[in-house]
């Protein structure tokens, strides 16, 4: 895959000498959220370090705690590199974005109405596979993502290893190891962000392939239902997903021509 | 007028396709069955198994995961884990008064002996008149400063010690132990982290309810949040329990004595969330129990300096700001109340006598209810509020005059004065109960209004501790009354 190129600059840690590198080029900006050129999400599991990673990179002290659901409000902080702006937009914590409470709904309603240019997915680098879950859905809402597998000295400590190359090709988008508690792969992961904010690095996401045959058809027919009628919609097939699973809230903004509009409604995140 | 018909018309034909996209989804989803949701989620899940298998290799060691489970095993074990949980209250708890007394002590000498002295004199120098020099710096500046001395240091020690066990990780495991219990009150289990949030701050404990997804027992953990005894209320409790319970074992005991005083009043707080949900559960707030699932993360070592340095940073000095800026505005107010005469009183004098008779019904006395009115705002400044009124009305020559907050560095000095009051052990026992029990400070109460966007429900979670504490107080002394 020529485009996930930059993927192997990611791999290794401490590439402090290479010419890419460009430590003068990050300002961390706080809450200056003045005309950002880019809008970042920051979505993940409970418990990954989402906050510390916004934290990492915004230069804030958005407080972090060890337990599940400590980020409630949506928070937003600033950075900028090599003269982009970049707003952070950290999302609460959810382990699935397919049911109804109101966490998992800011952070579902932000990712797809909220447009951001990149949705960076902090994971648990211990716990994978259970991460994976949500990971699989976000991509199923945008192509534009970055997985930081956050954690990774914990996992190292656990002796698990990961094969972050296959994990990228199989997923198709980036991937990062970071350990942000130490502000370790945090260039790395801004060199990522960049590339998929600005079109250098192209994702080809993994699509949820799993699934029988006659809901394959369903949400396929659909979809293309949706593409036929709204062009502009970008995302026809999380939709349709949506609309299978009976999501009040996007049939109200199919009504209300909210999916097509310019993403004014972004889920009250106070 | 074109445009806007124009505007209709695609607004017309959106909603036309976006029937026949309805229409198709009901079509479908009838074909496809029930378990739909079941599916897709099965699927996700094959998927992720998958990707996970081709790229995570793991030796077959797992020290590290054992040794998280035999901690929890004893942490969150029936026998074990509340005992810890007391202990565990109990060291923080003790760490905070007695590490917060010599610089506590230091502070009130610097800020009142030192500076107060140099201002009065800086004042007069240059020819300030008596009453902007008595509102600004015997007003003021002494409340501002009272405040420091006695806020700063326990906060500066409870908050970190608060945070190393969170960032430990302890906090879900404390959740885990309580949620047999909250579950019984008809609440969320998940209320534990909430009330834990507002042994920091009701405010922050408020805004924590959000991880509640069930409105109902979102209400119950937002009204009983109050419970949880706040961080403007904790040296309240300490001085109080140091003065009145602490001098009545030997000098040796005296600290264990305050100690187990004031972690009585936590522990009946909780025990008043528990029975004030299950009140709510049972009448006005009925409703099923929703389940929940709740992880148990990894214990990670705490960064310890880092730690320390943004939970005083963030937390501390957050908090001590705002006391600050809810004590300026208040000293003014009671130097002038102090200050302003009607007929052969002062305001303060008259209401204070206006509210002695329904303050003895309850043990307490007139200078603690107009305390707990002026310090609505923040509940940090009611002790020095309430020496400043004990001295006005009981004339002692202590003070440089009235409406003037001076320097109390020691319990014992506060305690003479108290005394002197007029105050008994009764109205040392029934203020630590009146600090468990009454309404939340108006920063609360402003967020449970944002949060519940209710004015009933803000009624209701303002009120109902208020009311509670008149119960509790009045019992309590009218059976002591009939006792002693």
């Amino acid at each position: 895959m020529r485009e996930m190129k930059t993927d192997k600059k990611n791999v290794q840690a401490g590439c402090e000498g290479c010419a890419h590198y460009n430590a003068e080029g990050l300002k961390k900006l706080g809450v200056n959220l003045n005309d950002s050129d880019y809008v970042i999400a920051l979505a993940g599991n409970p418990n990954t370090g989402k906050s510390t990673v916004f934290n990492a990179l915004t230069g804030l002290r958005q407080h972090t705690g060890n337990w599940p659901g400590k980020t409630v409000v949506r928070a937003e902080g600033a950075f900028s590199y090599d003269n982009k702006k970049y707003k952070l937009v950290d999302l609460p914590g959810t382990y699935s974005l397919l049911s109804t409470s109101q966490d998992e709904e800011v952070a579902r309603n932000f990712i797809l109405f909220g447009k951001p240019d990149v949705t960076v997915i902090v994971a648990d680098a211990s716990r994978l596979e259970r991460n994976l879950n949500l990971v699989l859905q976000i991509l199923e809402i945008t192509d534009r993502a970055v997985l930081c597998l956050n954690l990774i000295d914990e996992a190292k400590r656990h002796k698990i290893e990961i094969d972050l190359r296959a994990l990228s090709r199989d997923l198709g988008i980036p991937v990062v190891a970071t350990s942000a508690r130490y502000q370790e792969g945090i260039p790395e992961l801004i060199q990522a962000i960049e590339g998929v904010a600005s079109g250098q690095i192209k994702c080809s996401p993994r699509k949820i392939n799993n699934v029988p045959e006659k809901i394959m058809k369903a949400v396929v027919q659909l979809s293309r239902e949706i593409e036929k009628e709204f062009p502009e919609i970008p995302n026809s097939r999380w939709i349709a997903l949506r609309l299978l699973e009976g999501d009040g809230r996007i049939v109200e903004a199919l009504r209300n021509g909210e999916l097509v509009g310019n993403g004014q409604l972004v889920g009250n995140g106070q | 007028m074109e445009n806007s018909l124009e505007m209709d018309n695609s607004l017309e034909m959106d909603s036309n396709a976006a029937n026949r996209i309805i229409n198709l989804t009901r079509e479908l989803r009838w074909q496809i069955g029930e378990d739909f949701h079941e599916n897709l989620a099965e699927g996700i899940y094959a998927d992720a198994s998958e990707i996970a298998g081709h790229a995570v290799r793991r030796e077959r060691e797992k020290k590290k995961l054992r040794f998280d489970q035999k901690i929890d095993r004893i942490v969150t074990s029936g026998t074990w884990g509340f005992p810890i949980m007391f202990l565990l209250l109990g060291v923080v708890l003790w760490l905070t008064i007695t590490g917060a007394n010599y610089p506590s002590a230091m502070l009130a000498e610097l800020l009142l002996e030192k500076v107060h002295p140099v201002l009065k004199s800086l004042s007069a120098g240059i020819g300030m008149p008596w009453w902007l020099d008595g509102l600004l710096i015997d007003g003021i500046y002494l409340a501002v400063a009272w405040v420091i001395a006695v806020m700063l240091p326990p906060m500066a020690i409870f908050f970190p010690l608060f945070t190393l066990l969170e960032d430990f990780g302890y906090l879900p495991r404390v959740a885990f132990n309580l949620d047999e219990l909250f579950r019984r009150s008809g609440a969320h289990g998940k209320q534990a982290l909430t009330m834990s949030m507002g042994f920091g701050c009701n405010a922050a404990g408020v805004v924590a309810t959000r991880i509640i997804d069930s409105p109902r027992e979102r209400l119950i953990a937002i009204i009983t949040n109050n419970f949880s005894l706040c961080n403007g209320r904790w040296p309240t409790q300490i001085l109080i329990a140091t003065i009145f319970i602490g001098a009545l074992v030997p000098t040796a005991w005296s600290g264990l004595a305050s100690l187990s005083a004031v972690i009585g009043i936590a522990v009946l707080g909780i025990a008043f969330m528990f029975l004030v949900s299950l009140g709510l559960s049972r009448t006005i707030l009925k409703g099923e129990v929703s389940t929940f699932n709740l992880e148990l993360p990894p214990y990670r070592p705490p960064r310890f300096w880092k730690t320390i340095y943004t939970s005083i940073i963030d937390r501390t000095l957050i908090v001590l700001w705002r006391a600050i800026v809810f004590a300026a505005p208040a000293g003014a107010v009671i130097w002038l109340i102090s200050n302003i005469a009607i007929g052969d009183q002062s305001l303060a004098g008259w209401l204070i006598e206006s509210m002695d008779g329904f303050g003895w019904l309850l043990g307490l006395n007139g200078v603690i209810l107009l305390a707990y009115i002026v310090a609505i705002p923040a509940n940090e400044i009611v002790i020095p509020t309430v020496l400043m009124l004990t001295v006005l009305v009981t004339g002692m020559g202590v003070g440089e005059g009235a409406g003037v907050m001076f320097e109390l560095d020691s319990a014992s000095d506060t305690a003479s004065i108290l005394k002197a009051g007029g105050w008994t052990l009764l109205t040392g026992v029934n203020l630590m109960l009146f600090s468990l029990l009454h309404n939340p400070c108006s920063t609360t109460i402003y967020t449970i209004y944002k949060e519940t966007k209710s004015a009933r429900w803000t009624f209701v979670a303002s009120v109902l501790p208020l009311i509670l504490g008149f119960i509790l107080t009045f019992l309590v002394a009218q059976v002591w009354r009939i006792l002693a």
